[in-house]
């Protein structure tokens, strides 16, 4: 009997610090990759300017969430910056097509290649992280209210009678609710609907889609608004979860690259999963496996170190050795990219 | 020849900023700026090697800056003795257990067929090889870090002299870009560049978290000087002549006691120009050697050979250049600079910090030099080098002076004027991103584009 206490206890634990947090960091990244992706597989460049995006579209979030929690608006348990969220992507859209309308239009007009679109989109990096830092100021902010846990440690255990507990934040279950149902939506759209059916002909092979009559503007416009809405629910699921600084997002540019390219830059699915691996490959390589193992070891075996294979200060260099490993053995991604 | 005149046309504006600045702030905060700006030239000349001869983008220029910074730390720092006793032996077993897992790898990587086997000898043998070192290295690193952990806990350097590092960093810099672009030059520009931004974080990660190499984030301070202290200068009597001399007739005009005072204003101020101007002389040094020798190279068989390969990698593949080495060649020098500038500037700071190292600062930045004084240009690239970052620190005071100019109309203690004031400084990073677009899109060559020594073809 103790050793199948045993066993769940462990189970627990994995669950607690490896399966939820993991999840929810993954559903993260994968919206933020998707965007990257979107913008790759339609306008064929790297986007270096989407952290930024994400933190543009999350400062108007928590902006317009103060100033309702000011009105004295919430939304019960959950936070008040759901509310407050379709101002943010409004607004974000409006500021990806005015990027694209003075800035990009003009070199696909001319046909530029990806090199220049993406020392471009550094110039709209740099332009969109000083309006980020001089409108909300580069420190930390936090804008998460109403209830915080879904399932809280000590109840778990209560409830259950078990050693170790498990924690579920309402930050993290909502991500995955959120990442689920958008997800779905954005492939009934690319799958079902005419606007989506062009995106992905343009995708696959632009001088043939616009033969066959797609308006190449409509499409670009289209990847913006979908860009910008992935990119502000992804920044705000983020900075829920943890909290909001201008210069993490930055950070956060690397990990959403990297699963962009792990699961076939251009495809949307590979952009999924790739958030998936990186996000539970960071929280594997970086977690302290002792506890575990004590559970599961008799007492004999117990371990002696923490059982860490790396602090977690390297949990970048993890989503970074995955990229250049699948670069070198399948340059592709995980799924064959660059189609919609 | 109008070439020429707009280059030093360009320079001239450039110096009599620094002028300006001299004139409107203080000779000491210009020739702080100056210096940066030597460096910054030097880093600048760096990626233009690398992206305006070669094309190749590498968005790791901050991974390069900090070996070298880490170079000036374990060239000039003291061998901590008691560290290297307590863990010589097992250090030195685990880098023959790392020598030998690389080795065995690489045999790996040779002999066996492509294809999955490979690929799973090729894991085991790196994991089974990590791991027996981790048994050696880590026992050695606890033992190092436990040796007066507040005031040392790493293995110290050499113990030499600073100046040294310059060129040490720039062959540490070199050579972790051979690994590199053996790995990573294969693959295609957009790739290579996430690729490259990756690697860097990974060099930061690493000196962050290395305490045993480098002290990690407990940084390593009051790193020895190539040239003289203040305080030093401030007490030798021929320095205290020279500003005599100097300031003779100013002197003369106060009576003894007001002199004496002034006088003493007078070394204080004067020695702190006086070791500014040195790091100067030398920097400049540095510069004009790597600037001739680039110029030198660019101009030569070897740097036409480069932008053919540029212009059109086929073309010159079937031209039977070798396109993979000469990128791994041009990478590595471009690294190697990166890396000497890296160095100069820690030395200059004399700190190594490595929470310092942010990818604005010491890549985006450099871009945005390289892009904005001409790629492919070494003059545009000292040129770039210079003017940005002479903006990039006025930006902040000018900005503050625009809000509080621009705000004058609103009360003293209104809160949006406070805000407006307080975050003017970040309006920087807004300017220069709009400078690059800008530049990008009305003028793609920079402000001092390309020169192709040759007639132009008529097509």
């Amino acid at each position: 009997m103790e050793a199948v206490t045993d066993f769940i206890n462990a189970l627990v634990l994995l669950l607690n610090f490896i399966v939820v947090p993991g999840l929810s960091y993954g559903s993260q990244l994968a919206l933020g990759a998707l965007g990257i992706t979107l913008v790759f597989g339609i306008l064929r460049f790297a986007n270096f300017a989407h952290g930024d995006t994400m933190a543009f579209g999350t400062m108007i979030t928590i902006l317009v969430t103060w100033w309702l929690q000011s009105k004295g608006v919430s939304l019960g348990p959950l936070p008040t910056a759901l509310l407050a969220l379709p101002a943010g992507i409004l607004l974000t859209v409006l500021l990806l097509v005015i990027t694209d309308r003075s800035v990009y239009r003009y070199y696909r007009h001319h046909k530029a290649v990806p090199v220049t679109f993406m020392i471009a989109s550094m110039g709209v990096m740099f332009m969109t992280n000083g309006i980020v830092r001089f409108v909300i100021g580069p420190n930390d902010q936090r804008f998460l209210d109403g209830e915080r846990f879904i399932v809280r440690a000590r109840d778990f255990k209560e409830t259950t009678g078990l050693a170790e507990g498990l924690s579920i934040k309402v930050s993290q279950g909502l991500t995955i609710v959120i990442a689920i149902l958008l997800v779905a939506a954005l492939f009934w759209f690319l799958q079902k609907t005419r606007t989506g059916k062009a995106m992905r002909a343009y995708s696959d092979n632009e001088d043939l889609a616009l033969l066959s009559g797609v308006d190449p503007d409509k499409v670009v416009l289209v990847t913006w608004i979908i860009t910008a809405i992935l990119a502000t629910i992804a920044g705000t699921l983020y900075g829920l979860d943890k909290s909001f600084k201008p210069f993490t997002y930055l950070q956060l540019l690397l990990p959403m690259f990297a699963a962009a390219i792990v699961g076939g830059i251009g495809n949307p699915i590979g952009a999924i999963v790739g958030g998936y691996v990186i996000a539970f490959s960071e929280v594997m390589v970086t977690y302290a496996y002792k506890k575990v193992f004590i559970y599961l070891l008799p007492q004999s075996l117990e371990p002696e170190g923490l059982l860490q294979l790396l602090s977690t200060d390297y949990k970048f260099a993890v989503s970074f050795v995955i990229l250049v490993l699948v670069l070198l053995v399948r340059p592709t991604g995980i799924f064959r990219g660059k189609v919609l | 020849m109008t070439n020429s005149r707009k280059t030093g046309l360009a320079f001239a504006a450039v110096g009599v900023l620094l002028l300006i600045i001299g004139f409107m702030q203080s000779w000491n905060v210009a020739l702080g700026i100056f210096n940066l700006c030597l460096i910054s030239a030097v880093m600048a000349l760096g990626v233009n090697m690398q992206w305006g001869y070669a094309g190749l983008l590498n968005v790791g220029v901050m991974g390069f800056a900090a070996l070298g910074g880490m170079s000036a730390v374990l060239v000039s720092q003291a061998p901590i003795a008691e560290a290297w006793n307590a863990s010589w032996s097992r250090l030195f077993i685990s880098a023959i257990c790392f020598a030998a897992t690389i080795a065995a790898s690489i045999v790996c990587y040779r002999k066996l067929a492509p294809g999955r086997n490979r690929n799973l000898a090729l894991t085991l043998v790196i994991v089974a090889g990590l791991f027996v070192t981790r048994q050696f290295l880590d026992p050695a690193i606890s033992s190092i870090e436990s040796i007066e952990p507040a005031k040392t806990g790493f293995l110290g350097g050499l113990g030499a002299p600073i100046i040294f590092s310059w060129l040490i960093g720039g062959f540490v810099a070199a050579g972790i870009a051979w690994c590199i672009g053996k790995v990573a030059l294969g693959l295609r520009a957009d790739y290579l560049a996430i690729a490259t931004l990756g690697i860097s974080e990974i060099i930061i990660a690493v000196l962050k978290n290395e305490d045993w190499l480098t002290r990690g984030v407990k940084n390593v301070t009051g790193l020895s000087r190539p040239v003289p202290y203040e305080i030093d200068l401030q007490t030798s009597p021929w320095f205290i002549d020279i500003m005599t001399w100097w300031h003779g007739g100013a002197l003369e005009a106060l009576d003894s006691a007001a002199r004496q005072q002034a006088l003493k204003q007078f070394v204080i101020d004067g020695s702190s120009i006086f070791v500014k101007l040195c790091y100067s002389g030398l920097f400049a040094g540095v510069l004009i050697i790597v600037l001739l020798l680039s110029v030198r190279a660019l101009n030569s068989p070897w740097g036409r050979m480069m932008r053919a390969i540029r212009d059109n990698e086929i073309a010159a593949g079937a031209m039977g250049k070798d396109v993979t080495r000469r990128h791994l060649e041009i990478f590595v020098i471009g690294s190697a600079v990166i890396g000497i500038a890296g160095a100069m500037l820690t030395t200059l700071d004399g700190q190594f910090t490595p929470t310092s190292y942010q990818p604005l600062r010491f890549t985006f930045l450099i871009w945005v030099m390289v892009i904005v004084g001409g790629s492919g240009n070494n003059m545009g690239s000292v040129l770039g080098g210079f003017l940005i970052w002479l903006v990039w620190i006025e930006a902040e005071p000018v900005g503050v002076w625009l809000m509080e100019a621009g705000t004058g109309w609103l009360d003293e203690g209104n809160a949006l004027r406070l805000h407006l004031i307080e975050n003017a400084q970040h309006m920087r990073l807004f300017f220069m991103g709009l400078v690059l677009l800008l530049v990008l899109r009305f003028s793609p060559g920079g402000i001092l584009p390309e020169v192709v020594p040759r007639q132009k073809s008529s097509d």
